[in-house]
């Protein structure tokens, strides 16, 4: 396992900056998760750590050496892809088999077989091995093809929406088996996700990438509670952060445009006056959808629970303020 | 799986579409079955009228077709010793002996050496062609597809003079490299086009996860992307058989003592000794079988390629 660097990584194609000055550190055993919405340049990101593309400027070190001009075998890095990831015309065994095999490892059969058996155990697929990998459910194939990166040992593992094309019950089975299969090899993890659950579940740090560049890098909390701008805030929590003009609800600092009010931050009982418009009852938590001067605030109240139609009085608890630009003040 | 009912069919439409394709199957293979009975008839059954259904099978044909035979008087014929094979007897009974084998067995080989070579070399040039058509950035890509393509805008046989020339210039005439060649320059456009499609529909995750995997290049084309293209390249391989078994103006025109392949040959069997059907006939049977044996040993990759991918899962 191995530190990866990325110092000032500009990737183009044609007139669209992919990424853009991106300088991102991911520590030896730490597991980044990126964050952003389609097109904010994190596969590209991660194909540019593997070598599937090339930085139009700036460079990439894995293990404190520069990968400028290493193909991705070179480069000892394994990725799980988002579909496509087996060989169909091979079975589980060989598909697993595959990067053992490479040249570039040759490993003996005695410990491929090893190898891929112990995968096949923690992946709970071990019955499965001689099956044509087309044969496999969803689920099963992307365990297969995270245990494919796992055969290996390799200097970072990059991960690209490995869990999206699966259900919900799985996608958090798989969660916590990534978790833990993360803490036991010690392995440094790259993660590209757009669903901030698995973003701020499993990672030890969040990058949220906004346009190619990055907007934010912390821990989920920092991330969380001290989101960089309005981009960063509306990009975690569940359900979303309300963004209001500042002094919608009373006094805001000078410079503020923005208030952004997270829904557990706004205290029912005082205040303005905001008309109750929908009232969603999820079993852990109530939500309240309110109508306030035109704005629609969404809140959560656990002791008294409105109607739909009725009015409360709401006040702000810890609010966030952003600038014109939407950078935190 | 299918993609394309809508609806389960019903009976009645299952029962109508199958008496249509069986009707269309017999009223196709009528020709083919005729040619086929006609093999085993005796000359005189052959070009009987109405036609003989039910008739006596020889061997005659076949027979005919790998021999040549002399006449011999009655007398020179009763002097010589009782015939010992079975294809001596039926030639016998004509007042013939048989001089020798006839060339017939050299021009299957020599179509089977033209045809498998040919399509060997267009499907192998178009695989690597087409991979690095789908796969790399090349400049002017497209105008060197439509290039390619260009080349079966016109019958080929348009170039038949300058090509004869050519060949001539270059010793190429009635070789059988020359007829490889040429056939594969005719298959090619064809064998490109067909096979990018097919290479194209192959995604590039598969590749890549080979290169991260630890293989170079070549080997993840070799691993990944050829058994993956396996459908695409034996339904090329058919056409482009095809093309080269069957081809007889080329074959006519540019061959003769040396690389002669069956097609121009077949015909001139009806000339030795009258008009000998049956011996074309049985030429004829037995020139179709190894496109069907090709066929059917491919048949599996077939289906799913005829339709060029669209019905793929
Ligand atoms: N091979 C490519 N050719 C052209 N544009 C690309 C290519 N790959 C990515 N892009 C563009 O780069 C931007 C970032 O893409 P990507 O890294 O895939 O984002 P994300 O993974 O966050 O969805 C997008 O605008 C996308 O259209």
């Amino acid at each position: 396992m191995a530190e990866v660097a990325l110092s000032s990584v500009t990737k183009r194609f044609g007139m669209t900056t992919a990424v853009s000055d991106m300088k991102l550190t991911i520590e030896d055993g730490a597991f980044v998760v990126l964050l952003g919405p389609t097109g904010a340049g994190k596969i590209t990101t991660l194909r540019l750590i593997a070598g599937l593309e090339t930085p139009d400027a700036g460079s990439v070190a894995i293990g404190g050496r520069d990968m400028a001009g290493l193909t991705p075998a070179q480069r000892d890095v394994a990725m799980v892809f988002q579909q496509y990831s087996l060989y169909p015309h091979m079975t589980v065994r060989e598909n697993l088999e595959f990067p053992l095999k490479s040249p570039i490892l040759r490993t003996p059969q005695a410990e491929i077989d090893r190898r891929v058996g112990e995968v096949a155990e923690v992946l709970r697929i071990p019955h499965k091995l001689d099956n044509k990998a087309t044969a496999l459910s969803g689920g099963e194939m992307q365990r297969v093809s995270i245990g494919r990166a796992l055969v290996r040992d390799p200097a970072v593992f990059l991960m690209d929406e490995p869990l999206s094309s699966l259900d919900a019950k799985l996608r958090s089975d798989l969660r916590v088996e990534l978790k833990r299969i993360h803490s036991d090899l010690a392995a440094t993890l790259l993660y590209v996700t757009h669903d901030q659950v698995e973003a701020m579940t499993m990672a030890s740090k969040i990058g949220v990438l906004h346009d190619g560049r990055l907007a934010q890098v912390g821990t989920p909390r920092e991330v969380y509670e001290n989101p960089a701008s309005a981009y960063v805030a509306a990009r975690s929590g569940s359900p979303r952060i309300n963004l209001l003009p500042a002094g919608l609800l009373g006094d805001a600092p000078d410079a503020a445009r923005t208030m952004g009010l997270r829904p557990e931050h706004i205290v029912i009982g005082d205040g303005t006056e905001a008309a109750v418009t929908r009232v969603e009852h999820l079993g852990d938590q109530t939500r309240l959808h309110l109508r306030l001067r035109d704005h629609d605030v969404v809140t959560l109240t656990d002791s008294t629970i409105p109607n739909a139609g009725e009015t409360v009085r709401i006040a702000p608890r810890e609010p966030l303020w952003f600038d014109a630009d939407g950078s935190r003040l | 799986m299918s993609a394309y009912s809508i609806s389960a069919p019903t009976t009645r439409s299952k029962w109508v579409a199958g008496i249509l394709v069986v009707t269309y199957a017999i009223i196709t293979m009528i020709p083919l079955i005729w040619i086929i009975l006609t093999a085993f008839k005796s000359p005189a059954d052959a070009i009987s009228y109405p036609p003989k259904v039910v008739f006596d099978p020889t061997l005659e044909g076949y027979v005919n077709l790998f021999t040549t035979r002399t006449r011999i008087s009655p007398e020179a014929l009763a002097a010589l010793p009782e015939p010992d094979t079975w294809y001596d007897r039926i030639v016998r009974q004509y007042d013939m002996v048989i001089a020798g084998p006839s060339k017939f067995g050299e021009r299957f080989v020599n179509s089977v050496i033209i045809g498998f070579g040919s399509t060997f070399l267009s499907v192998f040039l178009g695989t690597l062609a087409a991979y690095a058509f789908s796969r790399f950035r090349i400049p002017l890509a497209d105008d060197l597809l439509f290039f390619i393509l260009s080349t079966r805008m016109m019958p080929p046989i348009a170039v038949a003079i300058p090509i004869f020339l050519m060949y001539r210039q270059l010793g190429l005439s009635d070789t059988h490299l020359g007829m490889i060649l040429l056939y594969t320059a005719v298959n090619i456009s064809l064998a490109v086009w067909l096979l990018k499609g097919f290479i194209d529909e192959i995604p590039r995750e598969y590749e890549e996860a080979a290169l991260i995997d630890g293989y170079t290049r070549f080997q993840a084309f070799y691993k990944v992307v050829l058994p993956q293209a396996a459908t695409g390249i034996a339904s090329t391989a058919i056409f482009c058989l095809i093309f080269a078994w069957n081809e007889y103006a080329f074959a006519v025109l540019l061959t003769s003592a040396n690389a002669q392949t069956a097609p121009p040959f077949i015909p001139t069997i009806i000339g030795v000794g009258g008009l000998d059907w049956p011996a074309v006939a049985a030429g004829a049977t037995l020139f179709l079988l190894p496109v069907m044996i090709f066929t059917v040993a491919l048949r599996n990759h077939l289906l799913r390629g005829i339709t060029f991918g669209a019905g793929r899962k």
